[in-house]
């Protein structure tokens, strides 16, 4: 199966006031079409930086120097302009934020930012086109009332229906890679729960691979085909989730894994620290064969 | 022996006619001494309007809230209010970006009027070593810290206003997954030692498992179930109990397996 997205030997630095600080020290890691991928680490492992620079958007910060291979089927984004960068955003490439409310433009409403979506792929789409396809890609994400909801701003829905409302439109120009950045974390259990459920069900239906991130080991495991660990801006262990889970290879993912409270019981984790190997990022493993 | 917190046939409603909320509806429940109390439910079930009520933020529209024995008053008195602290979700917004952390602190034992005026620093870096931060962490900005070392420190201040139950509103859903279970683990040991209660208010079901005493499940401002722990994941009595479980994203075969037998599923 070709890759959608490879990803090879990424670094990043921050230029900051006490000199250059390295976040990503050459993460390497691929998306197969139609594949689920989870990119899982702690705050400030360069879960998120990563797919940032996958849209081409720390690029454009002057503090950011990012080095390394980024390709998006076959083709080398390092040699897109920057109009190019701006044509594949949330047409081949679409991306899913963490806080919906936030994501969504307060000002406009639902039907007015979906219009905008839709013309990226279809320039000349009238508004009652627009209105009529934008109504059935909610019908997708079982939102049924779709007029009331494209007349809404996004301060009037609930925190569960923006985010339905961003898979929609994630998902309305067919992109071949959808980036998922934590879109359960600011929801209910119940409502993430439905969340997770729907984007499974979209993402198997038109084919489109997704790189999933999450520091929700839970989730991952429900989720993703295959998993990449990142702790400390490497990546320290790869492989498909059941194998991952089964028998984690680094000692970081066994501490991650040994830290989630568990819904049968046996009280609160224990947790490992002075284990050597937990603090050695340079170790790699590969959990199974990929 | 008598609860440390007692509620009875408590209601809040927000508005009037036609437009009135109905925020909480005729909730009854004991805290004893030393326990911990988990009240679960969705967002808009009611779980922090009644966190506000035994705060004394606003007063209840009907019923009684009783501590150790005695009517608490919709105007607390100041030691009610220093004997029921808060630990908010995020911990970095509840302390005041532009104190120290040792002032945000030592405000509590100013107003409460614990300890000698020039004691009361020592017993701040007291109350820092308590939760496992050194006390010269005092003069830090809440900035300089990370998340898990902020919510150390609203865990401190509650400790240092010599609190007997603390209300946890969410108190680990903004970290992450292994400094969840550090401070998860600190909290454990300050009610074992302190002989502290809680009402911890999560929508993290596995969480609860692990920490509580009794789960409250809160629906749309009603308690709909309240028993011990092993009991609501064992034998939940309510579809409504099941579905909240069957919606907990699990990581081992066997949680697995305990899902699927309640067959909750996940709510449509």
């Amino acid at each position: 199966m070709s890759d959608v997205l490879e990803v090879r030997d990424l670094c990043l630095r921050f230029r900051g006031y006490s000199g250059m600080s390295e976040v990503l020290h050459g993460i390497s890691l691929n998306v197969r079409a139609g594949e689920r991928v989870a990119l899982v680490g702690e705050s400030g492992s360069g879960k998120s930086v990563t797919a940032r620079i996958v849209l081409g958007l720390l690029q454009e910060l002057p503090s950011a120097r990012v080095e390394g291979g980024l390709f998006f089927e076959g083709e080398d984004l390092n040699r897109l302009s920057r109009r190019q960068w701006q044509a594949l955003r949330g047409t081949s490439i679409s991306m899913i934020f963490q806080d919906p409310t936030s994501s969504l433009n307060p000002v406009f409403t639902i039907g007015t930012q979906f219009a905008e979506v839709l013309r990226r792929r279809d320039p000349k789409l009238s508004r009652e086109a627009a209105d009529e396809r934008a109504g059935t890609l909610l019908q997708s994400v079982s939102i049924h009332d779709h007029a009331r909801v494209l007349s809404a701003y996004p301060f009037q829905l609930s925190g569960g229906m923006n985010q339905r409302v961003v898979i929609a439109m994630a998902l309305a120009n067919h992109p071949s890679l959808l980036i998922a950045d934590e879109p359960g974390t600011a929801l209910d259990v119940t409502v993430q729960a439905q969340t997770l459920k729907l984007m499974h069900e979209l993402v198997e239906r038109s084919g489109t691979a997704v790189l999933f991130i999450s520091h929700n080991l839970g989730v991952v495991r429900e989720f993703a085909d295959r998993v990449f660990v990142i702790y400390r801006g490497r990546i320290v262990e790869q492989g498909p989730t059941r194998a991952i889970f089964e028998d984690p290879g680094h000692a970081y993912t066994r501490a991650l894994m040994a830290a989630v409270p568990r819904i049968t019981g046996g009280g609160l984790p224990e947790l490992n620290d002075s284990e050597s190997a937990f603090l050695d990022p340079m170790v790699v493993h590969e959990g199974g064969k990929a | 022996m008598t609860p440390l917190l007692s509620l009875r046939h408590v209601s809040k409603t927000f508005g009037s006619r036609p437009r009135a909320v109905h925020a909480v509806r005729d909730v009854s429940f004991d805290v004893a001494q030393g326990e911990c109390l988990a009240v679960v439910g969705e967002s808009g079930s009611g779980k922090t309007t009644l966190a506000n009520m035994i705060l004394g933020v606003f007063g209840q529209s009907s019923g009684e809230i009783w501590f150790d024995g005695k009517g608490l008053p919709i105007r607390r008195t100041l030691e009610h209010r220093s004997a029921i602290q808060l630990v908010q979700q995020n911990p970095l917004s509840s302390l005041n970006p532009k104190r120290s952390v040792g002032a945000s602190i030592r405000l509590g034992l100013d107003v409460f009027g614990i300890g000698a005026r020039s004691d009361r620093w020592r017993l701040v870096e007291d109350a820092l070593e308590e939760v496992g931060l050194p006390g010269n962490f005092r003069r830090r900005p809440p900035a300089a810290l990370s998340g898990g070392q902020c919510q150390r420190v609203a865990i401190a201040r509650a400790l240092a206003c010599q609190s007997r139950l603390v209300i946890l509103d969410e108190p680990t859903s903004a970290l992450d997954v292994l400094v969840q279970a550090r401070v998860l683990r600190l909290l454990e040991d300050l009610r074992r030692v302190k002989g502290l209660s809680y009402v911890f208010i999560t929508h993290d079901l596995s969480v609860v498992r692990n920490v509580a005493d009794r789960v409250a499940v809160f629906r749309a401002g009603r308690l709909v179930e309240c028993a011990e722990t092993p009991a609501i994941f064992e034998n939940p009595q309510v579809d409504y109990t099941r579905q909240l479980i069957g919606a907990v994203p699990v990581v081992a075969e066997d949680e697995l397996k305990l899902r699927e037998s309640l067959s909750g599923g996940v709510p449509e």
